[in-house]
């Protein structure tokens, strides 16, 4: 049907403003080309919704969003997953504000419509007004196609895009690695710390491949730390690069001796772990098993970003949730083990503590730096933004893919080419 | 129900006094008022008990408070260095509990802070395990309960 539309009528303005190395400031501050986003992005692609832990038994359920639409994580009766619509059939209220919690059901405030955990829509009240003109079996919340690796559930809006596996590619490798954490346990999310920032979304997407940013505006945290541990973070002159994954995803390794946690573990134990080692051992755990933990208890040695919403950073995730041009939701979960000792969750908890969320150490200067790359993006009659660093010295890794230096802005141009890619695309409807 | 005048009077003078020190960053005089076993918690669930068990916005022991306080004064921080001011209102001071090793008091709080122009509010209850020293008091411990802990915060770069 494609030859029958005008293309001319169709505006590609977004796309236009992503060259190779430099993005326009309207990308961040156009309203127009932000709902354009939400439909062509957000409602076009697998949308990261939350963690298999966070709905760990029946009757088990987390709200989140796709872009502007609010859906609900549940777990039914027979533990099967479901993300639903969070809209009633009736009048399209929200049928749940909790952020998440256990339920036998969800119920609309307004008339009382009342659904199952599997969205099955249960309870009508008066219902007999209803006869003749309603059947409950056709009104269920509307279930979104839904599917999960390694224990992330992604969701979409598109029947027809390919299988998850296949969109995350070369990212699975890396999410493989990341799960390590959890010391030989299962992942588990442990809490999580929420804020907003006045700024586009694509400001924080930029970020967490971007090593360049950390040794500036990161010094304060780096201060606080002891020298060996301040030593490790100063990585832009190290051996770490940035790989550009396909799809939009990308890894930036800072440290690569970190990369797989459960190599080298006959090394000894270095001297600043070792209270959190007697602490272990205090609790009756093995060698080997301490030295699994405290290898595990700071996180992997990089950054992976899957476009578009959610990262693995190091030692947690990091999800963002546009809210408008000009103002981004993220949180920031903390991850620990299943069943792992609580001196391990612990710590996991209190290094979370240290850098992330609206009072931690980075966070807020992260987010200072972000408010001012937007207030910038109403100003300048050029009004290019760079994202061109180390463009000319990519090399190509062993598993085939375009990589550079670790402060180089490969990552992000990845990121912006998907962009590019899902802004052109011309809907045949 | 008798009321304690004395006490409530001087509890809320040294959280005024304590209130004062945050709003003018004298941050050196506030680490001072601190038990060296104290905790400065700021929970991300107003239920929660069990801090050191769940995930916090902050949870200071007397190093992580002593840091804290580093990174605010240092001139590293640019979220720090771009800080405006903070005017807090310290209300409803209430006397939980009095004995002579500790008083648990629960007041209210409105911290106005301007920040790039613009005027953000946290309204929130505090406790204090506050404990008698030197005709005065030392913190035990502080629990700050922001009114929207479980919602959407701006990033913080002062001292609740």
């Amino acid at each position: 049907m494609s030859e029958l539309i005008s293309l001319e009528n169709i505006s590609l303005k977004a796309a236009d403003m992503v060259e190779e190395g430099r993005v326009h400031k309207d990308l961040y501050s156009d309203p127009a080309i932000y709902e354009e986003e939400l439909d062509k992005v957000f409602n076009n692609t697998w949308v990261y919704v939350g963690h298999e832990s966070e709905v760990p038994d029946a009757g088990s359920f987390k709200t989140s969003y796709i872009g502007r639409h609010p859906v609900i994580l549940s777990r039914d009766r027979k533990k099967n997953t479901h993300v639903l619509l969070n809209r009633c059939r009736h009048r399209g209220a929200t049928v749940c504000e909790h952020r998440k919690g256990k339920t036998k059901a969800f119920t609309c405030p307004y008339h009382g419509w009342g659904y199952g955990l599997d969205g099955s829509l249960r309870g009508v009240p008066k219902l007999e007004e209803y006869e003749g003109v309603l059947e409950k079996d056709e009104l269920p919340l509307e279930s979104l196609r839904h599917e999960s690796y390694q224990g992330l559930v992604f969701a979409t809006f598109k029947d027809d895009i390919e299988p998850l596996e296949e969109f995350l590619g070369k990212a699975k490798k890396w999410i493989d690695l990341f799960v390590k954490q959890g010391g030989g346990y299962p992942l588990k999310v442990l809490g999580e710390h929420r804020f907003n920032f006045p700024g586009n979304w694509k400001i924080q997407l930029e970020n967490t491949t971007d090593a360049y940013h950390f040794p500036i505006v990161h010094k304060s945290f780096v201060s606080s730390l002891d020298d060996a541990t301040a030593d490790i973070f100063d990585f832009l002159d190290g051996e770490g690069f940035v790989e550009d994954l396909g799809n939009g995803h990308s890894v930036m390794v800072m440290i690569p001796e970190l990369i797989d946690l459960e190599a080298d573990l006959d090394q000894p134990i270095p001297e600043r772990f070792e209270a959190l080692a007697q602490a272990l051992r205090d609790e009756g755990q093995t060698e080997e098993q301490i030295k699994r933990l405290v290898r595990a208890s700071h996180g992997t040695g990089f950054n992976l970003n899957l476009f578009p919403n959610v990262s693995c950073s190091m030692a947690f995730f990091r999800v963002l949730r546009p809210v408008s041009v000009g103002e981004t939701e993220i949180q920031h979960v903390a991850l620990g083990g299943e069943g792992a000792p609580a001196v391990f969750n612990q710590k996991r908890m209190r290094l979370h503590e240290h850098f992330q969320g609206p009072m931690g150490f980075g966070t807020p200067d992260d987010g200072e730096a972000w408010e001012r790359v937007q207030k910038g993006s109403m100003s300048g009659k050029d009004g290019w933004i760079l994202v061109n660093r180390g463009m000319k010295k990519t090399f190509t890794t062993a598993d085939g893919n375009i990589a550079g230096a670790v402060c180089s802005e490969t990552g992000m141009r990845g990121a912006y080419q998907q962009y590019k890619k899902m802004m052109a695309a011309v809907e045949e409807k | 129900m008798g009321v304690n005048t004395k006490l409530v009077n001087d509890v809320t003078a040294f959280i005024w006094y304590e209130a004062d020190l945050l709003d003018h960053k004298e941050y050196q005089e506030w680490l001072t008022l601190w038990n060296d076993a104290g905790l400065y918690i700021v929970p991300t669930d107003n239920k929660e008990t069990d801090y050191e068990a769940t995930l916090n916005l902050a949870l200071d022991d007397k190093d992580m408070r002593r840091m804290r306080v580093t990174r605010l004064e240092s001139g590293e921080s640019i979220s720090a260095d771009s800080a405006g001011v903070t005017v807090r209102m310290m209300s409803r001071v209430r006397v939980l509990e009095a004995s002579e090793e500790q008083v648990v008091v629960r007041c209210a709080m409105t911290l106005n802070e301007l920040r790039h122009g613009k005027l953000v509010t946290y309204p929130a209850d505090i406790e204090y395990i506050l404990t008698p020293k030197d005709e005065s008091y030392r913190i035990q411990r502080k629990v700050v309960k922001l009114l929207h802990a479980e919602g959407h915060l701006r990033t913080v770069s002062f001292i609740f």
